[in-house]
């Protein structure tokens, strides 16, 4: 491994599947202890890119490496960790059985591998249910299992799959823990969600895939910046219909009238709403709402795909 | 009424689409009638079985010769004067090299005519001492010596009239006071017209009171040490079909991995495919030792099955097949895309290799024809070779057929289900 490489470098990465053209010169890269969110409609070529990284899809142009390695090598597969979206357990063996599986299977033995089950049951809190049947644990319990099992050779970068898909919040709360954890450990992180609070939570860049693109990519910050802007959104609902004089001078300062509903972007909204308020005032129209809204993913999500994130 | 009605066609609309269920409701029993009905009924008289006789002609008197003749016109013996087929070659059976052919299961049973039988071929008459023909019988097939026994008796009738008339005379000479010398001489004209005459194959039907003219003695050249001759068939038989049954079902966690994507998982890690089924096949063949062991010990400690004596190649033919049986269950784990699609197809094929392959029903049993067709399979190799260790108490180095046959289909097997397991590597 090259002191230089980075966690995860993928070039012009291009895939088809008979006539469908599921990856399109995909060009993406992860630094070191960065958690990297990766969003995209269904469809749109997160799971073929995931996969890619994994190594179980064979590029048919381009390149992705792990750490410098290409990522269908025997050493790509020591320092990289996959956790899928589905719980690819052994679900009539123990945690620690699965776990034992696992951690041979990435050529763990003896004491470390004794060390990594010991590790892994006491961080994702089942030393208790070590040899209860998985089968038998709650779903919040059989994802971190899941996690676990992916991760405990110690790998440098890990793909987590949609990890939170049908748990409970609480249970999420401690995915999310764990999920800082692994970052504090230093460990790269491709983090694919259909949660967008998660993604603006925990990850410090997001790569947007669509049509087997990345269409955009950054800070949320930036890319909030470069789509909606920087400004917020004021929204304002009145008690009856808003009287035509109104209306046009509401619209002179560039709202969006509906009826009873006006939406409005600000720079500086103590100012501004101050401003719109005195306006309402004057023309004797009480307000029943107003709401300010700081930019979210999802409008810029939105924006970029034409499509809510769960379509 | 009506929402009854809804329910059983939404089954059936089921069934319509679940080709696995509509094989197993329907094709599985239809082709299984097919076979069964081919084994135990015959598809017709060219069917039938044939005893292979061996035959050793110790008396070499015309009266044997037209015996001789006499058995080979039997529609239901194929007879050998010489190993190999009815025409072989090299030198004639003794009674030493026919009993070994029996041994070795290359004839069901043998026939020694003794020296002396043309002078004595028959008892007629009180106090006769006739000449002892000996049948050599390998008992795990107890119909052979029955239906030989009976087939003698007709043949004595058919084929040894002269001598059966000349018989007749002595005894009316010896108790009506004597024949003169010119009835004697027409007599013997008589049994001589009857001794040119050529040997026919007679109706078969056994006319009652005229058997037993010859007399015959049956010696089990096998099993008279035997304590239960059926067990090692059984033993062997069933064993072979379960390790089959359970290989091809613990081979379907592979399935259960692709579905539950487990074995993607698998694969993305230093694991490769290739050491993946072979560790698959070395757990398979684990089980499938460990379920033959406890058969056979079972029979041993039940049955007086006798593992203790034939261990050496009990443990040899034991390997090579839970090693074929493994490979196979493997095989067809790599072939079907579901559970169902497994069973279906598993509970064909196994079935049928029994059925043919002399799991379910003995193939020495079974015509000449379907005896070939047994060969197709590996059950028939399996059973071969622990009825040569068991049964014939044979050497294990004779078993190198068998177990070359079964290794063999071992790897083809296993080479099949890693070229089919291809479309779960990396796409």
């Amino acid at each position: 491994m090259a002191d230089a490489a980075l966690p995860l470098e993928v070039r012009g990465l291009s895939k088809s599947f008979g006539e469908r053209l599921a990856l399109d010169g995909v060009d993406l890269s992860l630094a070191p202890g960065e958690i990297l969110g990766l969003l995209g409609p269904n469809g749109a070529g997160k799971t073929t890119l995931v996969r890619s990284v994994a190594g179980r899809v064979t590029p048919d142009r381009g390149s992705v490496r792990v750490l410098g390695f290409n990522a269908a090598d025997g050493r790509a597969r020591s320092v990289r960790g996959w956790v899928p979206q589905e719980i690819a357990l052994y679900s009539l063996l123990s945690p620690r059985e699965n776990l034992w599986t696992f951690g041979r299977y990435q050529g763990l033995s003896g004491e470390p591998l004794e060390a990594g089950i010991r590790s892994s049951l006491d961080w994702i809190g089942l030393a208790d249910r070590a040899n209860d049947k998985t089968d038998k644990l709650s779903g919040g319990m059989k994802r971190r299992l899941n996690i676990a099992a992916g991760t405990i050779h110690g790998p440098k970068v890990l793909l987590l799959d949609e990890p939170t898909v049908g748990v409970d919040p609480q249970s999420r709360e401690r995915i999310y823990a764990m999920i800082g954890e692994l970052k504090a450990r230093g460990v790269s992180l491709v983090y694919t969600t259909h949660y967008m609070e998660e993604a603006e939570r925990l990850c410090d860049r997001v790569a947007i895939i669509d049509h087997g693109k990345i269409i955009a990519s950054g800070t949320k910050e930036e890319l909030v910046r470069r789509t909606v802007g920087a400004g917020q959104a004021v929204l304002v609902e009145t008690i009856g219909p808003i009287p035509a004089s109104l209306a046009a001078k509401l619209s002179g300062r560039g709202a969006a009238v509906d009826g009873s509903r006006v939406r409005l972007s600000v720079e500086d909204p103590a100012d501004e709403i101050r401003t719109l308020l005195e306006l309402f005032h004057a023309g004797h129209v009480p307000v029943r709402d107003l709401v300010l809204k700081a930019p979210t993913l999802e409008q810029v999500f939105l924006q970029l795909t034409g499509r809510e994130l769960r379509e | 009424m009506s929402l009854i009605l809804a329910v059983a066609k939404n089954r059936l609309m089921n069934l319509r689409r679940d080709r696995a269920a509509f094989v197993l409701a329907f094709v599985l029993p239809v082709a299984f009638f097919t076979i069964f009905a081919s084994i135990f009924a015959g598809s017709g008289r060219a069917q039938t079985r044939r005893i292979a006789l061996a035959v050793v002609d110790e008396d070499g008197s015309d009266t044997s010769r037209r015996f001789v003749a006499g058995l080979r016109a039997e529609a239901g013996l194929s007879v050998g004067l010489k190993p190999g087929d009815e025409n072989g070659t090299g030198p004639f059976y003794t009674a030493s090299s026919a009993e070994q052919a029996v041994r070795r299961g290359d004839v069901p049973v043998a026939l020694v005519i003794p020296k002396g039988f043309g002078e004595r071929p028959m008892a007629f008459g009180p106090g006769a001492e006739p000449a002892t023909l000996q049948i050599l019988a390998d008992t795990a097939d107890p119909i052979a010596p029955q239906v030989l026994n009976g087939i003698l008796q007709k043949v004595a009738m058919t084929s040894l009239p002269a001598a059966m008339a000349r018989s007749g005379m002595a005894e009316l000479d010896r108790w009506s006071g004597g024949l003169t010398p010119g009835q004697k001489a027409r007599m013997e004209s008589a049994i001589g017209e009857i001794d040119r005459a050529p040997a026919t194959s007679a109706p078969t039907a056994r006319e009652p009171g005229r058997s037993g003219l010859v007399a015959v003695e049956t010696k089990d050249v096998l099993g008279q040490t035997k304590q239960n001759p059926t067990v090692t068939f059984y033993a062997a038989g069933l064993g072979v079909m379960f390790l089959l049954f359970s290989a091809a079902g613990a081979g379907g966690a592979l399935i259960e991995e692709a579905e539950s994507g487990t074995l993607d998982r698998i694969l993305a890690t230093r694991v490769s495919m290739t050491p993946l089924l072979l560790g698959k096949l070395v757990y398979l063949a684990g089980v499938g030792v460990a379920q033959l062991t406890l058969m056979f010990v079972w029979g041993a400690a039940l049955f007086g099955l006798e593992l203790w004596t034939h261990l050496p190649g009990f443990v040899v033919m034991t390997l090579a097949t839970a090693l074929a049986c493994s490979a196979f269950g493997l095989m067809l784990a790599s072939v079907c895309h579901s559970r169902m699609q497994l069973v279906a197809l598993s509970n064909l094929a196994i079935l049928l290799m029994s059925a043919l392959g002399g799991s379910l029903y003995p193939r020495f049993l079974m015509s000449e024809k379907l005896q070939k067709v047994g060969l197709a399979t590996l059950n028939a190799w399996a059973l071969d070779g622990f009825q040569k260790i068991f049964w014939r108490d044979q050497p294990v180095w004779t078993v190198w057929p068998q177990v070359a046959v079964l290794v063999g289909l071992g790897i083809v097997f296993f080479l099949i289900a890693r070229r089919v397991a291809e479309r779960w590597e990396a796409a």
